[in-house]
């Protein structure tokens, strides 16, 4: 008799929430109950608040129960074997309707296969992207790239094919492929999700951007505060070169590739390209002016393309002939689809891939069912530290790069934080000028500077001295910030703050009207 | 909680000769000196300058630029704590303040009898499973009072 096949992630976020107690507990029942299970441990289905979510395959697919504590595993072994009703049941994985109505091209994989199996991988779809690249041109790849649409998914959403062809057309003895995989922004795990539960389609990605530009090595820039991810990502490197797909003749083709994993220091700042890219060379993450783009003059002065880690990720699915399928989800200039990350205070937090459009109310309401304290939202952030915080009157601003600019806001990295009506926003508005303040590299004064200023006079303002004065001085700093800052950490800080302002200006003292009105 | 060799020159010149041939390898070679040591020591700053064939400056720059790289050993065992938006909203809060209260000290300090060392983080990226921490190493999500006092009794022990 085969034995039962089990699976649960060795996603970080299913460990912080106890899965390795979980195995060891359902491994500890099956030897009792003299029941032969093999345990996969995969990536994460992004269904967080199941987690430790355990699934077996069945003939009909594999059925889900979660969240499985330490204590549940051996009565859900038993429902298991038994094929029985358990509390914790939640029927087949695919069926779940936060799981269905995705729209899963990045992510199809992940939670699904084996993160440590290549070939795993490669019955999954593995690699078609790939052997497709190796049969067409440079421009050709370009050209698929250019029509899905793809834009820079970590944050300024510029067009993934313009930049790969203005390193393609660069003449230069040596190119690079750098992935930033310094995801900082608060509410945000989706490139540690798929590094961690589809490492190869990250490393695909990347070797079909070297053969298309013509670069011979990669780095991939992950942050020190995601060791699981670091680990994966070694070892399915690893693996790659045992199977040929990295190293000097790529699947035995002319194009040589390979890849390496350069672990970050715990500066959010290293997150911006330039930053990152001096990081990489050894030194301070401090940002570059541009010009020279790093198209032009990147790594080590030579042409490279730095793209984010979904970024990398959504190529296979294009390469593989969906190019204009991934351009035929989304809305406006917003083409494909999005890995949307819900966090904070959700009740139903996770990893949902959809297409562009969706609007921030059915994000929040529907598919995140409001807060896990069960209180009225408040506020939402979307895009990280440095995006701003909206109102329930904006919930009807649709997922799309322009709508949410349009708005004052921004997706960035697809982070959307989620905050109870316990949220104090003069705080938070202080809290980002904080974190400016912390993790500014110094080079500009508006930001190094200007953050400073910034919690100072927040505390002013906190301390009810001279409110409407000192509202103007945020403003101006702000102004000063966005307009005169190198990059966009401190350029972009004035949008929680001046959002948090504009939306909730009550928090922050007595408006001069109901003073009035009082006196 | 993770064991250190004490700082020993002849093998920290092993390490930097180790990790030296690298591109850009300064911080390849400031990680391996904290993974072997706990910490980067002083001493070490004018050795990875030798190899790399920059200036102290520029190492030392390197060196304190970065959040991660330490001056002197932590405590036995290191908390760290996300401080992050996610986590904020989410109680972080009061999980901050609690385990400040429970070890008496504030964030970014070391016990007086060097157990524990409590750091802030800015984001573990489980911030749909939020608060979380890390504990030398280990990741832990879903934080409640219950959850933060066993952290600490562990980390005390």
């Amino acid at each position: 008799m085969s034995s039962l096949r089990i699976f649960i992630p060795r996603d970080a976020g299913a460990i912080a929430v106890g899965a390795d107690e979980t195995v060891a507990a359902l491994e500890q029942a099956a030897a009792k109950r003299n029941a032969t299970i093999e345990i996969v441990r995969t990536g994460s289905r992004g269904l967080y608040w199941l987690e430790p979510m355990v699934e077996v395959a069945t003939p009909k697919g594999r059925v889900a129960f979660g969240p499985v504590k330490e204590a549940d595993a051996a009565s859900v072994l038993d429902a298991i074997l038994k094929d029985g009703p358990h509390a914790l049941r939640q029927g087949l994985t695919e069926e779940i309707p936060w799981l269905k109505r995705q729209t899963r091209l990045t992510f199809a994989r992940c939670g699904i296969i084996d993160p440590r199996s290549i070939d795993d991988y490669r019955a999954h779809d593995g690699y078609k992207g790939l052997e497709r690249a190796l049969t067409l041109t440079s421009d050709a790849i370009l050209a698929d790239v250019t029509t899905s649409g793809l834009r820079g998914r970590g944050g300024a959403g510029f067009p993934t094919g313009i930049k790969w062809k203005t390193v393609a057309q660069t003449s230069a003895g040596q190119k690079y492929i750098v992935c930033n995989a310094d995801e900082g922004d608060s509410g945000t795990f989706a490139d540690r999700m798929i590094m961690e539960g589809d490492p190869f389609v990250v490393i695909e990605g990347m070797t079909i951007a070297g053969i298309a530009v013509g670069a011979t090595k990669g780095y991939v820039y992950i942050r020190s505060e995601y060791p699981h991810a670091i680990e994966a990502m070694n070892a399915a490197i690893a693996a790659g070169r045992r199977a040929g797909y990295l190293g000097s003749g790529v699947c035995g083709s002319k194009h040589a590739f390979d890849l390496e994993v350069r672990v970050g220091a715990g500066a959010y700042v290293c997150g911006e390209e330039t930053s990152l890219l001096e990081s990489l060379e050894g030194r301070r993450g401090i940002v570059r002016a541009k010009p020279p783009l790093p198209a032009h003059k990147g790594l080590f002065g030579k042409p490279t393309v730095i793209n984010n880690v979904l970024s990398f990720a959504a190529i296979p699915f294009i390469l593989a002939g969906g190019a204009k399928a991934y351009a035929d989800y989304g809305m406006g200039r917003s083409r494909g689809t999005m890995p949307i990350q819900l966090a904070g205070n959700v009740k139903y937090g996770g990893l949902f891939e959809t297409a562009f459009g969706i609007t921030l109310g059915e994000l929040i309401d529907n598919v995140g069912g409001g807060t896990r304290t069960g209180r009225p939202v408040r506020a939402v952030q979307v895009g990280g530290p440095l995006g701003a915080y909206f109102p329930r009157a904006l919930f009807d601003t649709p997922f799309d790069y322009e709508a949410f600019a349009a708005r004052d806001g921004l997706i960035g990295h697809a982070g959307v934080v989620v905050f109870d009506d316990t949220v104090d926003m003069a705080k938070q508005a202080r809290f980002a000028m904080e974190f400016c303040a912390i993790e500014s590299c110094g080079k500009c004064t508006p930001c190094r500077i200007g953050s400073i200023r910034g919690v100072e006079t927040i505390d002013r303002i906190r301390a009810g001295e001279r409110v409407e004065q000192n509202l103007a001085v945020v403003e101006d700093l702000c102004n000063t910030m966005k307009f005169g800052s190198l990059c966009a950490l401190g350029g972009f800080t004035p949008y929680p703050v001046m959002s948090a302002l504009t939306h909730f200006r009550e928090d922050f003292g007595p408006a001069p009207t109901s003073l009035q009105a009082a006196e | 909680m993770s064991v250190y060799e004490s700082w020993d020159a002849q093998r920290g010149a092993e390490i930097i000769a180790e990790n030296s041939h690298v591109e850009g390898a300064t911080l390849v070679i400031l990680h391996a000196l904290q993974e072997a040591f706990g910490y980067v020591p002083e001493a070490a700053i004018p050795m990875v300058a030798e190899a790399l064939n920059l200036s102290r400056a520029e190492v030392h720059g390197t060196f304190t630029f970065y959040h991660d790289f330490r001056r002197k050993p932590a405590g036995k065992h290191v908390l760290k704590l996300c401080r992050a938006e996610a986590c904020q909203a989410a109680g972080g809060d009061a999980v901050a303040a609690r385990a400040e209260a429970k070890l008496g000290i504030k964030l970014g300090n070391t016990t007086a009898d060097e157990r524990v060392t409590l750091e802030p983080i800015y984001c573990l990226g489980l911030c749909a499973t939020a608060p979380s921490a890390m504990l030398d190493g280990r990741v832990i999500g879903m934080l409640d009072e219950a959850r933060v006092d066993a952290l600490i009794a562990e980390a005390q022990q």
